[in-house]
């Protein structure tokens, strides 16, 4: 059994916290699993891009072609990194772009989000889903992550139950701020089960 | 904490897995200078130290964040050979700093283990240039390991110990970002930690007098075969057989992708895998080489393993073919990964070359930015607002590097640690311009101090701004001479950069808050109207050492007022404006709430939101 999962996003989004998550999941569940991470320049608003690497494994690294999900906090860095994606992979990104200064300067161009998602949607399977405005709902926009954890939960696509990685949510997260993450999950896992 | 698990098993950065073994082996001493990707092994030991402590426990070990690595080699040095296990870790460009030390520390050599860790950083994620620090174990003579995963690294680091007291010899050991920064299931054994003196014994051969280090420099040579026998025996020099006669030599991270290009493709081959690379083991290489054909070499940045490979094959006349460098794309440049490692493969085994495709759509750029908030945007918005034309930034190494982009722009030259203020001074001579460099409060003590000394002593005409955000933020917010308490959590003597700069004799000297921008200015034109040698401290703690709640909220811009002169974005240029069809908003995820920009916004458009 081998399983490559991306995680991209936006400095700040929390992206490494969330793949934390769940690759502890896997680790206390007895597989092995390799993880890796991105650390000091890109945390300061940069694309963000993390990998989690389950089982008959020897890099955390992912080959072109060789993810099975891409879980994407903004949509544009799902897009960066769609050539790693198998052609019957899964993406899951949340809808909300977050505009780089050199857009906003006039250097560059953010493309139209119809025209990313046309593009995901031809590369593999696409759920779009509006983590913000959920993690919002659920008391605090800093929830997006385990929005999305819980929206990969509810696709059932991983070899460990949704209670396992809900658990590893709780013990992962700093007590005060536990009740507003399950909350987080649930809603995430449900906003994908319609 | 992870890295203290009391499992059989935990889920280890490898830097974390780098501390776990050295708590294993039992610490008594380590040091650092923060640098990525090196960081969180001295994060880890701060971490456990502070842990320890409140819990009102014995830490057990001392660790140190020194002012720069020299001083951190040094004073580690110092306890190994006063019989205390040592470590000290830095990125790699930290050994240039510290080489000076670690090239005679080799020759005098060490009593308890000293492992000494150099983080290379392939393809400078977060750092001025990718050299490749192998090349200092064959400069100095220091055996030198090289793990590919967590689980190696804390084995290894045990290892380490060891061979350096078998050796009386410090040991340097190679991290490179992607062993650094990737999480692995790392097996735990039992911590060993007990707090120890060491005993000083003096002896004059540790006196390195001219007529002393004649005498040390062929020791050191002995030491090293002494090495190579090590490195023969050693359990992390292998070699693994999946048939055929071709050969993979590899080492580091380029190992994983080996595996699993190996494995992917179900090619015939023997890999050699190499953990210590100096000495090179060369029986086991010359048989090696004598079993296979032709022989690939998969490692990063330089041809460290490649040329003594064929060197190897040349002398013990080996009928072997060694590839390596240029060879379907193995470069001398950046760092590897699963794709580049499997073209290579693809073609040693005559196989046909993988498809892919990017994305079709253009994607714009994503690079990292000051965070909204910054208080090193609001200096330099300031500075911008004031300086003459054609005046010329040198700058630092720090988060204020990120200024160099659009529209900020301020920052023209970069080195190295410190440079900015001597290039300051070469600038100030060699041109009619302005000068205004910059540095951050780290920096100042780390590497800044010989050149403003230089700089006064001179006279030279030139302002040297110390951006002083309380922290060493680039790296992940470390404790620094200017902060009340240090890397054990205890107290500490806190320096002023201006009692400092006024103790070298820098007659202009002023303190300002760079949030209020009026003030600021007025700050900088004193300062460039004086002529001589002046120190500008620009100081604000970074935004992110603000606790979350006192950063909530957000402002927003009333569009009635709001007359898209666009100075926000194009002249200030916080990340967190944007443009929502023809109108400039806020987002409201990435604001901090500083309010700095209600400064720049003439039409008062820009309000806090309710
Ligand atoms: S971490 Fe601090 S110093 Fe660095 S860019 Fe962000 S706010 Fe500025
Ligand atoms: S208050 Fe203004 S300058 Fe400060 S972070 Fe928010 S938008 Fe940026």
């Amino acid at each position: 059994m081998k399983e490559r999962l991306l995680f991209s996003g936006v400095g700040g989004q929390g992206v490494l916290t969330g793949a934390n998550i769940l690759a502890k999941t896997f680790l206390t569940e007895g597989k092995k699993v390799l993880m890796s991470e991105v650390h000091g320049m890109a945390q300061r608003g940069g694309s963000v891009i993390c990998t989690v690497c389950v089982g008959d494994v020897y890099s955390p690294l992912i080959a072109d072609g060789g993810a099975d999900v891409i879980v994407s906090m903004e949509p544009v860095e799902a897009l960066r990194y769609i050539k790693k994606l198998k052609r019957d992979g899964v993406i899951i990104t949340d809808i909300n772009p977050v505009i780089p200064p050199n857009v906003s300067i006039g250097e560059s161009k953010y493309p139209d989000p119809e025209e990313v998602f046309k593009e995901l949607s031809s590369r593999g399977k696409l759920i779009k889903i509006d983590a913000l405005d959920i993690a919002k709902k659920s008391g605090n926009a800093i929830t997006k992550n385990v929005v999305m954890l819980g929206a990969l939960a509810g696709m059932d696509l991983l070899p460990i139950g949704k209670e396992k990685i809900l658990e590893s949510v709780k013990n992962n997260i700093p007590e005060k701020y536990v009740e507003m993450n399950e909350r987080a999950f649930n809603m995430g896992l449900k906003a994908v089960k319609v | 904490m992870d890295v203290l698990s009391t499992q059989k098993k935990a889920l280890l950065l490898g830097n974390e897995a780098v501390v776990r073994g050295a708590v294993e082996a039992g610490i008594d001493v380590a040091t650092t200078y923060p640098g990525t990707p090196s960081s969180e092994i001295a994060d880890t030991f701060s971490k456990i130290a502070q842990y320890y402590k409140n819990k009102g426990l014995e830490p057990g070990f001392y660790f140190q964040y020194s002012t720069n690595e020299k001083v951190a080699l040094e004073f580690a040095a110092a306890a190994a050979v006063s019989g205390l296990r040592a470590l000290t870790c830095m990125k790699h460009v930290g050994l240039n700093v510290a080489s000076d030390t670690f090239m005679t520390y080799m020759y005098v050599g060490c009593k308890a283990g000293h492992v000494i860790i150099t983080a290379d950083d392939p393809s400078c994620h977060s750092s001025q240039n990718e050299q490749d620090n192998r090349y200092y174990a064959k400069f100095g003579n220091a055996p030198l390991l090289e793990p590919s995963d967590p689980l190696e690294a804390k084995d290894m680091v045990m290892e380490a110990f060891k061979i350096s007291e078998e050796l009386s010899l410090p040991i340097l050991f190679r991290m490179t970002t992607r062993t650094s920064h990737i999480r692995g299931p790392v097996s735990l054994g039992r911590i060993n930690l007990k707090k120890k003196k060491g005993k000083f014994e003096k002896n004059p051969l540790m006196v390195t007098v001219p007529e002393v280090a004649r005498k040390l420099h062929p020791i050191l040579l002995e030491k090293m075969e002494m090495a190579e026998k090590i490195s023969e025996n050693s359990r992390f020099n292998y070699v693994e057989d999946f048939g055929g006669n071709a050969g993979i030599v590899s080492s580091g991270p380029s190992h994983n992708y080996v595996r699993e290009a190996v494995e992917e493709l179900g090619v015939k081959c023997k890999i050699l895998k190499l953990g210590m690379t100096n000495p090179l083991p060369r029986k086991m290489c010359i048989d090696f080489l004598k079993a296979c054909g032709r022989v690939l070499v998969v490692e990063e940045l330089e041809p460290f393993l490649e040329e003594q490979l064929k060197a190897i094959a040349h002398e013990e006349e080996i009928d072997v073919k060694i590839y390596g460098k240029g060879y379907g794309g193995l470069s001398r440049i950046y760092e590897y990964d699963v794709d580049i490692v499997e073209r290579v493969i693809r073609k040693f085994f005559g196989l046909k070359e993988k498809e892919s495709a990017s994305s079709s759509i253009p994607i714009p750029p994503r690079p990292p930015v000051l965070c909204p908030g910054c208080p090193h945007r609001a200096t330099y918005y300031a500075v911008k607002q004031v300086a003459p034309e054609g005046t010329i930034y040198p700058t630092d190494i720090g988060c204020y590097t990120l200024g160099k982009a659009p529209p900020l722009e301020v920052a023209d030259f970069l080195l190295c640690m410190g440079s900015n203020v001597g290039t300051a001074c070469g600038f100030s001579y060699a041109t009619n311009q302005k000068v205004i460099s910059f540095m951050g409060d780290s920096t100042f003590f780390h590497a800044g101090l010989p050149g403003i000394v230089n700089a006064v002593h001179h006279n030279h005409d030139c302002i040297i701004t110390v951006l002083d955000n309380r922290t060493t933020a680039m790296t992940g917010h470390q404790p620094n001479p200017g902060t009340e308490y240090d890397g054990m959590g205890n107290e500490a003597v806190m320096l002023k950069v201006e009692d400092v700069v006024r103790g070298l004799g820098v007659k202009h000297v002023e303190v300002v808050n760079p949030n209020n921008l009026e003030k600021t200015k007025e700050t900088f034109r004193r300062a460039l109207e004086y002529k001589g040698t002046s120190v500008v401290v620009s100081k604000a703690p970074c935004i992110l050492l603000i606790p979350q709640e006192r950063r909530a909220g957000s402002f927003e811009i009333d569009q009635n007022k709001c007359t898209k002169c666009e100075v926000c974005i194009k002249k200030f240029g916080c990340p967190a404006f944007y443009y929502d069809g023809d109108k400039i908003k806020i987002d409201e995820t990435l604001c901090s709430a500083c309010g700095v920009c209600t400064q720049v916004c003439e039409p008062h458009a820009i309000r806090r939101k309710k």
